[in-house]
């Protein structure tokens, strides 16, 4: 099978609009993915299920993630010059990771016996342009999957054809995979509590019972 | 469709003579032997006598930690008390166990580190009382040696010899310890501390 | 172009609307309480006399959100969960993790422990088709006999497991680098006589369906699936080798030292129930071939890898996907790790839910009696539908 380097130049060379980036994986496991953008994602679908060569006709497995806005602060040795001393300060430096919801495809070819080749697309942000293209039409194997990555993520696949809940009920309204659900706090009885739920049930117990 | 009914009927006139055919057991009026490996649920080991003074959990709290469904709550007692070797342990004041939250997945047996926690074979322990009936507590978790002994026989044997093993290397240690110590007692001519 | 084109307009407005369809069409339930639903699982059918119209599954009764428990739960911790995923076939869940989690943070596995592991998959696998044969024949109507005797071998099978491990159904004896415990020799021996006496009980079971006409007659032509359709909707297992698609996991990936064993790959021509029914059979054979090979060459050694540890398990950063061949199909768990005793994401690709993909388009135009049996052919369980 073809590594992922050259079934990039492949993808940009056919598109060259497409933007793709090679995501590293420093795990023992060096599975490397795909990142697409949205605008090209089901040229390059069908072309990866298509071509000859290629010719990744199963899809394996779709994985919604949810990747909440991380600030993270490094220290950081600068030199810098200070009343006419040259020192050695420490300075704090801000990395943010933008908020955003992934959708991560694994693709393997069931006739020619290779892969996965792993695709990621992902949302502009987690509130209202979370949407993705569906690559149902590709594979229809998709269809159960991206419906259950849009009820517990939120993410909207745009041409999926029957897009609703498949594993929670219609009427619910909250995405219970995401990071910062909160789930209802109507414990009954918390026989052995812990850490975080021993604070709830407290909390609970405080403004009186059950709801 | 002759062969199918000559298979069923050698099945069922066969259940009145082989044993074979016949797997059915009149429960409750007939029991199967549980296997020796069985878990149901967790309780606690204590060894000799007393219940208390002989539990061998120190609250050291892995099990707490490592519960999957997190049904252990335990609380570390003030005071201490001496374990099988001899050293002062603390115990834990509070032990429950919620067995309708457990659910025998033994993780807690294989990370505790003092063999205080094992698997009972008892699981006929249903209750009308929904909230605190299974909420087993320290008192009725603990259980001496001589029970696990008698529904795990081949392990029980084995931690004993392990403990023992322990215990007896622990001794060796005091005493060698306390050698050392009467030595310089009994021959003060060593020379005096250098200067710092 | 794609196969979807083809495939019936998706609209699931059940019942419609205006006064001709009235007395024509009957919209019925099948409810999650039902006998031959495998379940809780339901099925919205709309009907024209018999014959099925559209058909609608409704699953998520038993939706736990397993995975975000394990965001929650270190790493050992979930191992006991996934034994409830599948809740017929354990062991295979539990390899399939601790595969995953292996491929995350390059673990190695002693080989002992690799034989231990396909002889207790392999059993899984017997026991899981086993179990099925017996819900087929009873979904068609044969009241309970025929299952009584599959789950009298299936019990054989349990109480081996349960010697090994402590409990019946839910194991929890894989661990990342090994297993828990190891095997006896004595157990191997009860285990040589268990492989010996299945070929008979196969046999037996064989000379009760075989040529039973009402069983060719139901189950020959009925709820066909065809080869292209079945690798679109990314169908795996048995499913899909009863279309005729040369594609088992244990062969293409060699996982574990399955490529040490001398075991064929039935396959079917048609496609239908027929086909799905006699593969799970042979599937049984070569599985008991596989137990024969193992018993006779595992080795001594240790069983679990010195350098893991059981608490305070931190594989570095990064992502994995492992995959086995399960009873049911393509089992396959995806985590990507931060680096802390959680995963970061823990994802399980279930083969029963992916297989109802296309549960409508089998059943379109069949009898409603039909419709339960290719349910009770893509053999589904509600734990790894719903998680």
């Amino acid at each position: 099978m073809e590594t992922l380097e050259q079934i990039k130049a492949r993808v940009e060379a056919l598109w060259p609009n497409a933007r793709l980036e090679l995501i590293a994986n420093e795990s023992p496991s060096g599975q490397r993915s795909l990142l697409v953008d949205n605008a090209s994602a089901l040229r390059i679908a069908e072309f990866l299920r298509d071509d000859p060569e290629l010719h990744f006709d199963y899809c394996s497995n779709v994985t919604g993630v949810d990747w909440p806005e991380l600030v993270t602060q490094t220290k950081v040795k600068k030199k810098t010059v200070v009343d006419g001393v040259e020192k050695e300060v420490e300075e704090t430096v801000e990395t943010r990771r933008p908020e955003y919801l992934e959708v991560v495809y694994h693709l393997y070819s069931i006739a020619k016996k290779h892969g996965p080749v792993i695709l990621r697309m992902r949302t502009e942000n987690r509130a209202d342009k979370a949407n993705v293209p569906s690559l149902t039409p590709i594979w229809r194997g998709c269809e159960f999957q991206e419906r259950e990555a849009f009820d517990l993520y939120g993410i909207v696949f745009d041409g999926h054809p029957d897009l609703r809940r498949i594993l929670m009920w219609d009427e619910f309204k909250d995405f219970p995979m995401r990071r910062d659900y909160v789930e209802p706090d109507d414990y009954e009885y918390e026989p052995t509590p812990h850490d975080e739920v021993m604070e709830k049930a407290k909390a609970h117990a405080a403004q009186g019972g059950k709801p | 469709m002759i062969k199918g009914m000559a298979v069923t009927a050698k099945n069922f006139f066969g259940s009145y003579v082989s044993k074979e055919r016949l797997p059915t057991v009149q429960y409750p009026e007939e029991r199967l032997k549980p296997q020796e490996n069985t878990r149901q649920f967790p309780f606690l080991v204590f060894d000799g006598d007393d219940a208390q003074k002989g539990l061998r959990c120190v609250a050291c709290q892995i099990c707490e930690k490592e519960c999957p469904p997190k049904c252990i709550y335990i609380v570390k007692s003030k005071d201490k008390k001496p374990d099988y070797k001899g050293q002062a342990q603390i115990y834990p004041a509070t032990f429950d166990i919620d067995i309708s939250v457990c659910m025998s997945c033994q993780i807690c047996v294989e990370v505790c580190p003092f063999d205080a926690i094992k698997m009972d074979t008892e699981f006929e322990l249903s209750t009308d009382d929904r909230f605190g009936g299974l909420l087993f507590n320290k008192f009725k978790l603990a259980k001496s040696n001589e029970h696990y002994h008698k529904i795990h026989p081949t392990e029980a044997t084995e931690v004993d010899g392990r403990l023992a093993e322990e215990k007896a290397k622990a001794e060796a240690k005091t005493k060698a310890a306390a050698e050392a110590k009467a030595k310089p007692a009994a021959a003060p001519a060593v020379p005096a501390a250098k200067p710092a | 172009m794609s196969v979807f084109a083809e495939m019936p307009p998706k609209n699931y407005e059940l019942l419609p609307k205006g006064g001709d369809a009235d007395g024509e069409l009957l919209e019925i339930s099948m409810g999650p309480h039902h006998p031959s639903t495998h379940g809780v699982f339901r099925m919205d059918v709309v009907l024209d006399g018999e014959r099925v119209v559209k058909l609608k599954p409704v699953f998520g009764y038993l939706h736990r959100n397993h995975e975000k428990i394990a965001e929650g739960t270190t790493y050992l911790g979930s191992m006991p969960y996934t034994d409830r995923l599948d809740y017929f076939c354990s062991m295979t869940n539990n390899w399939a993790y601790a595969l995953s989690v292996e491929k995350l943070a390059g673990l190695q596995v002693p080989e002992r422990a690799e034989y231990i592991r396909v002889i207790v998959a392999e059993l899984t696998r017997l026991q899981n088709h086993t179990c099925l044969i017996g819900f087929f024949v009873q979904d068609m109507g044969a009241l309970g006999t025929p299952l009584m005797y599959a789950f009298r071998e299936r019990e054989k099978i349990l109480d081996l497991f349960e010697e090994l491990t402590g409990a019946r159904m839910m194991y929890n004896y894989m661990r990342f680098g090994g297993l828990r415990c190891d095997v006896t020799a004595d157990w191997l021996a009860r285990l040589a006589a268990l492989v010996e006496g299945y070929d008979k009980f196969l046999d037996e079971f064989e000379l009760l369906f075989n040529e039973n006409e009402i069983l060719l007659a139901r189950t020959q032509g009925v709820g066909i699936l065809s080869k292209e359709l079945a690798i679109n909707a990314s169908i795996t297992g048995p499913m899909l080798r009863a279309c005729g698609v040369n594609y088992d996991i244990r062969k293409v990936d060699k996982y574990g030292i399955y490529d040490r064993f001398d075991f064929k790959i039935p396959l079917g021509e048609h496609g239908d129930l027929y086909d799905r029914f006699m593969i799970r059979v042979l599937e049984m054979r070569e599985s008991i071939k596989i137990l024969r090979q193992a018993l006779r060459d595992i080795p001594a050694g240790p069983f679990m890898d010195p350098k893991a540890k059981l608490r305070g398990f931190r594989p570095k950063a990064g992502e994995a996907y492992g995959r086995i061949e399960a009873a049911k199909g393509e089992l396959g768990f995806y985590l990507i790790s931060d680096g802390s005793p959680n995963p970061y994401r823990y994802r399980v690709r279930p083969p029963s839910f992916i297989n109802l993909t296309i549960l409508e388009d089998m059943c379109l135009g069949q009898h409603i009696s039909d419709a339960v049996i290719i349910l009770g052919s893509v053999d589904i369980v509600l734990g790894e539908v719903d998680r």
